[in-house]
């Protein structure tokens, strides 16, 4: 129910903490947390930047986050996206769902990660060892992955 | 109408932002990117491989044949690649 796009990093105990504070109905907390890794396709990446569409990526995250909601019994979700530059081992993205049972908890987290990759509007720029940059190029794996979850829902791609 | 253009697409253009005024033949994202595209051969080579082109018109994920009157904010971008 929480979207944040931010450059500065997040606490995942204390966002966990906030998050279930006061509420005795959960009963499963799941989280996901994406990392820098320093290894990319086999080429080493020193750091990253992370460009956003200001305006559209907090309206998607909320669509996606109100999806989630609607399938399953969350007592409380939290998104947080960060953006500018980043190096290896640095949180990029977390993601809590929170329930009273863990089967929902567990699918709702992996739902909103999955939908994210693909239709939030992120694109990274990675920077190689040696100083050259080159922009990500999207997956298939990761297509895959959120079509899992669609039911008749749109994919995020034109044409 | 506004037009954006975000990481690669951005890059390749050169703008990031711009106001233009397309002719009244410009009538849906399709003709729009027919048009941008006729304007110089940075933005043709740019926009060539549509296979590789999203688009969003007003924030919202749209189609090559979503119809445009004019006043939207549209944006154009490589497919996703957050998380």
């Amino acid at each position: 129910m929480t979207i944040r796009v931010q450059r500065e990093d997040f606490d995942v105990g204390a966002e966990i903490a906030a998050l279930t504070e006061g509420n005795a109905g959960i009963g499963g907390v799941t989280s996901f947390v994406g990392l820098v890794r320093d290894m990319a396709d086999g080429e080493r990446t020193s750091a990253m930047t992370l460009e956003h569409y200001p305006g559209m990526t907090e309206k998607m995250l909320a669509e996606i986050d109100a999806e989630a909601h609607d399938r399953w019994p969350l007592e409380a979700s939290l998104i947080v996206h960060r953006y500018g530059r980043l190096e290896a081992g640095d949180r990029i993205v977390l993601v809590i769902a929170a329930s009273p049972h863990r089967d929902a908890a567990f699918e709702a987290c992996r739902f909103l990660i999955d939908w994210l990759k693909t239709k939030a509007p992120f694109w990274k720029l990675e920077e190689a060892g040696d100083g050259a940059a080159h922009w990500v190029e999207a997956k298939e794996t990761d297509d895959v992955a959120a079509a899992r979850w669609d039911t008749n829902t749109g994919t995020g791609k034109a044409g | 109408m506004k037009i954006l253009y975000f990481a690669g697409l951005r890059q390749r253009t050169g703008i990031g932002e711009e106001d233009v005024t397309p002719p009244d033949s410009v009538c849906d994202v399709a003709s729009l990117i027919e048009w941008l595209k006729q304007r110089n051969p940075e933005f043709a080579e740019a926009l060539q491989d549509t296979s590789a082109l999203r688009v969003a018109v007003n924030q919202e994920f749209a189609s090559f044949d979503t119809v445009l009157s004019g006043d939207e904010e549209v944006a154009l971008f490589p497919p996703m690649t957050g998380g």
